[in-house]
C-alpha cells in the first residue's frame, strides 16, 4: 500500500560518470575543509550534566523532538527548492541529481565530528553543537524526501500539465493547484520514513564525544546513554518508555492524520476499499473552531493568490526539450570559480591523504570486506524472517489489521535508543561485537524490508490467488510461480534502502563506547568512528571516502539493475 | 464565407529528432479555422492530429511554420483558446466546483464574480447538485461535463476539444454529443468557433461543418470536405449516409497494384509500408463477417455497425486484410478476394498456413526474416531488431511495428519468441512448437 519509491535517473549504466567524478571532488574539498576548521577547534570542552531522574524526561523529550522539527523544517525547505531546480532546469539538473546520489550513499556519522568541530570554531560551543545535531538529522532525513519531490514533479501526469498552461496557471497556482498535491501522498509518506530515520541518528547526534572535548546534548538520546554508562536499568527504561510514548503520540496526532488526509490526493479515480482512518483526524474535521479557522485561512489564501497572481503573470512552464543550448558568462564564472575551488579543496584532500600510512590503508581495504560482508549477512537474515511473515501478514487482511500497527510501532523505536542494552545482551554471545554488529545491522534495517514485503503481498491479485489453489499448485510452486514474482519488485526496493541503512549503522555498530569501555570490531564503520574518537583526521577522511566509493558503486552495478530488472518485469498491472 | 479567420497555419511541421534522424509528426499544414465554424481534424491515430491541436492552442511550438491568431503571428499559450481533453484533465483533489473556478482564479477573477457565474455554468450543464463532489465520485460522462463547464468559464473564442467522447461510454458520448450541439447551434455560448479532434467518422458527419482528413507516416492533411447538412441530422438519411460513405472512401483509399500496396522493406529506397495494429483474431472475424455477405461485397461504414467497432479500428482491419491480400478497396466498398473466401473457409491449421505464406510476401516481414537468417543459430535480441528498425522509425513507432511483426509471425508460426530472454527465433518451417507465452496483446 505504502511503496516507497527509490528513484535511479534512467541512464546507461557506466560505473561513474563524469559528473560523478566533478561531485566527489566536491564531496572530499568539502570533508577537506571541515577537518582544517576542526583541527583549530578547543582542545577540551566539557558537557552538560545529564540528571537521569524521570522528572527531567519531558523536558529532554521536548528538546529531542524540537532538535527533530527543526531539522525538518529545514528538510523540507530544501527538498521544495532542489527538486523544483532539478526538475525544471536542465543545467541544473545535469549537476544536482548525480550530486544527490553521491550525498545519499555518505555515511551521515562520519560528517558529525566535521561539522561539530568546524561549527564550534566560530560558534559558541552550545549553539555549535545544537546546530551540527540539527544539520545531522537534516542530513539524515533529507535525501528521501527530495528524490520524492522530484521524481512527483518529473511524473506528473502531461494533460494536467497541458489543462495548467492553457488555463493560464501561474507558477504558484501551479504549485498549490498541481504540483504540491499531486507530491503529497509521497511527501508524507517520506516524511514518516525520515521521521523514523532521523530518531535513530538523534541518538548519536546527542552523545558525540571526541577525544576530550564532550559535546553532549540534553536530549533523550544522551539521557539514555548516561543510564546505560551508569547501569541505571529503571533509568533506561524510563528512558525507552518516554520514546516509545512520544513516537507513538507523534503517530496518532500527526502522521495517522496526515495519512488520512493526503488519501484525497491520490489520482486513483477509484474509492478506496480500506481508506486509511483516523480518529484524531475525523475529531479535527468536526470541530467547529477549526471549521472557522479554515473560513479564515480561506479568506487569507484568496488575498495571497491574488498578490502572487499579480506580482507573476502567467509564464509557461519551459519545456526542457526546447531549453536552447550555449554558454552564458555568468554561469561560465560561477563554473570557474567552483571548480578552481573543488580543485584546490581536492589537492588538499589528496595532500591529507598522504598522511595515511600503508597499514592503514589495507586497514581500510580489510575494514571494507568486513563491513561489506556483515551487511550481507544482515541482509540475508532479514530477506529470510521478514519474507514469510510479511507475506502470512499481507495476504491476510484480518491479521494485518491488527499486527500492522503492532509492527509500525516497534520499527518505529530507533535501534540506536536500544543499542547499549542489546549490547549488553550479546557481548555474551560466541564471537562477540563482531557477530553483535550483525545483530545491531538489522535492527535497524529489517523494518524497511518487512514494510515492502507486506506492501508487495497485499497487491497480489485475489483472482491469481485463486488460479493458483484452482490448480491445486504445491506450496512451493505457489510460491515459485506467484508470491516470489509479485514480491521482486518490493523486496529489491525495501534491500536498497536496508543496505544502504546498515552501512551507515555500522558506524555506531562496529565501534562501542560503552561504561568506560571501547568495544572493537574489524570494519569500516570502526575505523570511522575509531579515527573520530581519537580526532585521527587522514584516516577518517580516508575511510569516508572509501565508503562512500564502495557504497555508491554497489548501488550502480548491482542495485540499480536490479531494480530496472524489477521495474520492467515483475510490476503487477 | 465572409467571417473573419480566426485561426490559419502555414506550412506548419513538428519535427521530432531520434538519433541523427528527423521524423515529420505533422507536415506541411496549411489550414485555417474562420468565425462560426464548427471544424473536425480527422484522422487515423498517429496522424499527428492531437500535435497539430497542441501547436493551434500554443501548447506547443511548431518546429517550421507559422500559427496565425486574428492575423498575428501566435506566441506561447493562446489565452482566447481552451482545451477539453480527451482524459477530463480533472485535478482529483479538487471539487467539481473548485475544478471549475480555478480556471477563473487564474485569470485573476475575484471571487464575488467567480462564484457565481461557476455555479451558474455548473447548473447549465446539469450538474446541479454536484458542487461539492469530487470527480471520482462522478461517472465519466458527468466527469466530462466538468471538463466542458472548466472550459466554457473562461469563455474562449475557440474552444478545442481533443477526443472529448472516445473515453466515455457510447450512451453519455451520445447524449453530450446533443448537449453540445445545442449549446453551439442555439448561440448559447460565448465561442466563436469550434475545433473537435476525432477518428470517428460517424461523430464528424454528425456535428462538422467542415472536415479536415489527416492521414500518418507523414502526418499530413488528405483531403477536405465541407458537411452542408442542417442541424440536427438525422443518421439515417440518405445524404447522411453517403456523407459517411465518401469519408470511409477517403481515409480507406483504394487498393493499389501489388507493388505500390506493400511498398519498400526499410532501408530500401521507396516508401516502407508499415503494419497496422491488429489482432488476428479480429481479422478473422472480419473476413468472417464478409464472407456471409451476399457477392462478399459491403459498404465499409455499414461494418463498422456490425462488427461493434470504432471507425478506426475497422480501417485499421481493412488496411491489413487489403495488404495480405484478402481483400479490394474501391470508393468506400469492400470486396472479399477469392484468397480472403479460402482464408475463412479454412480450418484453424490451414488459416495459420495461408497466413505464413501471405505475411512473407510483405517487405518488411521479409526485410526481418532475412535478419534472423543471417543471424547467429537463426535468433536475435529483441533490441537488436528494435535499433535496426529505429533507424528508420521513431523509437516508439519501432517498438509498435517489432510487436506487430512479432505476433504475425508468431500466429503464422513463422517466428517463436521468448519473453525471459528476449529471443526472436526463425522457426523451421512446420517444425518446432509454438512458443508458449504470447507478448502482450
Amino acid at each position: 500500500m505504502m511503496l516507497k519509491k527509490i528513484y535511479f535517473p534512467k541512464q546507461p549504466f557506466r560505473p561513474l560518470r563524469r559528473g560523478d567524478i566533478v561531485v566527489l571532488l566536491s564531496v572530499i574539498a568539502l570533508l577537506y575543509l571541515g577537518i582544517r576548521l576542526a583541527l583549530r577547534a578547543p582542545a577540551a570542552v566539557a558537557g552538560p550534566e545529564i540528571s537521569l531522574h524521570p522528572r527531567g524526561l519531558p523536558y529532554y523529550a521536548l528538546r529531542s523532538l524540537l532538535r527533530m522539527a527543526a531539522a525538518y523544517v529545514l528538510s523540507l525547505s530544501f527538498t521544495l527548492v532542489y527538486g523544483y531546480f532539478a526538475a525544471y532546469h536542465q543545467r541544473a539538473r545535469q549537476i544536482l541529481l548525480p550530486l544527490l546520489d553521491v550525498l545519499q550513499s555518505v555515511p551521515i556519522l562520519s560528517f558529525l565530528p566535521v561539522v561539530l568541530l568546524s561549527l564550534s570554531v566560530i560558534l559558541p560551543e552550545g549553539v555549535a553543537a545544537e546546530l551540527a545535531s540539527i544539520v545531522l538529522i537534516f542530513t539524515s532525513q533529507v535525501w528521501n524526501l527530495t528524490f520524492s519531490w522530484y521524481q512527483s514533479l518529473t511524473t506528473i501526469p502531461e494533460e494536467l500539465q497541458e489543462a495548467s498552461d492553457t488555463f493560464l496557471f501561474n507558477w504558484w497556482i501551479r504549485l498549490k493547484t498541481l504540483e504540491l498535491p499531486f507530491a503529497t501522498p509521497g511527501l508524507v509518506w517520506n516524511s514518516m520514513m525520515s521521521w523514523a530515520g532521523g530518531w535513530f541518528f538523534l541518538m548519536a547526534a546527542e552523545i558525540f564525544t571526541v577525544g576530550e572535548r564532550d559535546f553532549r546534548l540534553p536530549g533523550l538520546g544522551s539521557y539514555l546513554q548516561e543510564a546505560a554508562n551508569q547501569g541505571n536499568l529503571p533509568a533506561i527504561l524510563w528512558g525507552v518508555g518516554t520514546l516509545i510514548a512520544v513516537i507513538v503520540l507523534l503517530d496518532q496526532l500527526v502522521w495517522r492524520p496526515l495519512v488520512a488526509w493526503s488519501e484525497r490526493f491520490t489520482l486513483e479515480m477509484v474509492e478506496r476499499d480500506y481508506p486509511v482512518t483516523s480518529w484524531f483526524y475525523n475529531a479535527l474535521r468536526s470541530s467547529l473552531l477549526i471549521e472557522k479557522l479554515s473560513r479564515f485561512s480561506a479568506a487569507l489564501g484568496e488575498r495571497l493568490d491574488a498578490w502572487m497572481l499579480q506580482r507573476w503573470p502567467f509564464a509557461a512552464r519551459v519545456r526542457i526539450s526546447e531549453e536552447k543550448g550555449g554558454l552564458n558568462l555568468p554561469l561560465l564564472m560561477i563554473g570557474i570559480v567552483f571548480i578552481t575551488g573543488v580543485g584546490f579543496g581536492a589537492f588538499n584532500a589528496a595532500r591529507l591523504l598522504m598522511q595515511v600510512s600503508p597499514t592503514q590503508w589495507i586497514q581500510i581495504v580489510l575494514g571494507l570486506v568486513a563491513t561489506t560482508l556483515r551487511v550481507l549477512i544482515s541482509l540475508v537474515i532479514a530477506l529470510a524472517w521478514t519474507i514469510p511473515v510479511g507475506v502470512a501478514i499481507g495476504m491476510n487482511p484480518r491479521l494485518s489489521s491488527w499486527l500492522q500497527p503492532l509492527v509500525q510501532t516497534a520499527a518505529s523505536i530507533p535501534a540506536t535508543a536500544l543499542f547499549p542494552i542489546f549490547v549488553l545482551m550479546l557481548l555474551s554471545l560466541p564471537g562477540g561485537l563482531n557477530s553483535a554488529a550483525i545483530l545491531l545491522m538489522l535492527m535497524g534495517t529489517q523494518w524497511y524490508l518487512l514494510f515492502n514485503v507486506i506492501a508487495g503481498a497485499s497487491t497480489i491479485p485475489q483472482d491469481l490467488r485463486y488460479t493458483t489453489a484452482l490448480l491445486r499448485l504445491s506450496r512451493w510452486e505457489r510460491w515459485r510461480t506467484l508470491i516470489l514474482p509479485a514480491l521482486f519488485p518490493y523486496v529489491i526496493t525495501g534491500a536498497i534502502t536496508a543496505s544502504g541503512g546498515a552501512w551507515n549503522a555500522s558506524i555506531v555498530a562496529e565501534y562501542i563506547e560503552f561504561g568506560g569501555r571501547t568495544l572493537r570490531t574489524k570494519g569500516i564503520g570502526d575505523l570511522i568512528a575509531f579515527a573520530t574518537a581519537r580526532g585521527e583526521y587522514p584516516l577518517l577522511l580516508a575511510s569516508t571516502i572509501a565508503m562512500i566509493v564502495i557504497v555508491v558503486l554497489i548501488n550502480r552495478l548491482f542495485w540499480r539493475r536490479l531494480y530496472q530488472l524489477a521495474e520492467e518485469r515483475y510490476r503487477m498491472e | 464565407m465572409e467571417n473573419a479567420t480566426l485561426v490559419q497555419l502555414e506550412h506548419v511541421s513538428q519535427i521530432y529528432r531520434s538519433g541523427e534522424r528527423r521524423f515529420y509528426a505533422v507536415q506541411d499544414i496549411n489550414m485555417e479555422i474562420r468565425e462560426g465554424e464548427f471544424v473536425f481534424l480527422l484522422g487515423p491515430s498517429g496522424c499527428g492530429k492531437s500535435t497539430l491541436l497542441r501547436i493551434i492552442t500554443g501548447l506547443q511550438a511548431p518546429t517550421e511554420g507559422l500559427v496565425l491568431y486574428r492575423g498575428q503571428p501566435l506566441r506561447g499559450v493562446n489565452p482566447r483558446a481552451t482545451i477539453v481533453f480527451q482524459t477530463f484533465a480533472l485535478f482529483p483533489w479538487l471539487t467539481v466546483q473548485q475544478n471549475v473556478e480555478i480556471a477563473l482564479k487564474a485569470r485573476s477573477v475575484p471571487s464575488d464574480i467567480r462564484v457565481p457565474r461557476v455555479l451558474d455554468l455548473l447548473d447549465r450543464v446539469g450538474l446541479d447538485g454536484f458542487e461539492s463532489a469530487y470527480p471520482r465520485e462522478l461517472s465519466g460522462g458527468m466527469r466530462q461535463k466538468v471538463g466542458f463547464a472548466r472550459a466554457m468559464a473562461v469563455e474562449p473564442e475557440l474552444l478545442c476539444l481533443d477526443e472529448p467522447f472516445s473515453a466515455l461510454d457510447v450512451l453519455s458520448a451520445e447524449s453530450l454529443r446533443g448537449e453540445l450541439l445545442e449549446l453551439w447551434t442555439e448561440g448559447k455560448i460565448p465561442t466563436r468557433a469550434i475545433l473537435m479532434v476525432s477518428h470517428n467518422i460517424e461523430e464528424a458527419v454528425l456535428m462538422a461543418d467542415r472536415l479536415i482528413i489527416m492521414d500518418k507516416n507523414p502526418g499530413r492533411v488528405i483531403s477536405r470536405v465541407t458537411i452542408d447538412l442542417p442541424h440536427p441530422r438525422q443518421r439515417k438519411s440518405p445524404r447522411f449516409l453517403e456523407f459517411v460513405d465518401q469519408v470511409y472512401g477517403i481515409l480507406a483509399g483504394q487498393t493499389q497494384p501489388e507493388h505500390i500496396e506493400l511498398g519498400a522493406a526499410p532501408g530500401k529506397p521507396g516508401v516502407t509500408r508499415w503494419l497496422p495494429d491488429v489482432h488476428v483474431g479480429n481479422l478473422v472475424g472480419l473476413l468472417e463477417r464478409l464472407n456471409e455477405t451476399p457477392g462478399d461485397t459491403e459498404d465499409i461504414y455499414q461494418l463498422a455497425d456490425d462488427l461493434g467497432v470504432d471507425s478506426d479500428t475497422l480501417l485499421k482491419l481493412v488496411e491489413a486484410a487489403e495488404l495480405l491480400g484478402f481483400v479490394t478497396v474501391a470508393k468506400g466498398d469492400i470486396t472479399l478476394t477469392p484468397l480472403g473466401e479460402a482464408f475463412s473457409d479454412a480450418s484453424i491449421l490451414a488459416r495459420k498456413e495461408i497466413f505464413a505464406t501471405r505475411i512473407r510476401r510483405l517487405p518488411i516481414f521479409q526485410w526481418l526474416l532475412e535478419l534472423l537468417r543471417r543471424a547467429e543459430g537463426r535468433k536475435l535480441n529483441w533490441d537488436v531488431v528494435q535499433t535496426a528498425l529505429s533507424l528508420e522509425l521513431p523509437p516508439t513507432e519501432a517498438e509498435k511495428q517489432l510487436e506487430i511483426l512479432v505476433a504475425w509471425g508468431r500466429y503464422g508460426e513463422i517466428l517463436a519468441y521468448d519473453d525471459e530472454t528476449r529471443i526472436i527465433t526463425l522457426e523451421l518451417a512446420g517444425g518446432l512448437p509454438v512458443s508458449k507465452d504470447a507478448r502482450g496483446g
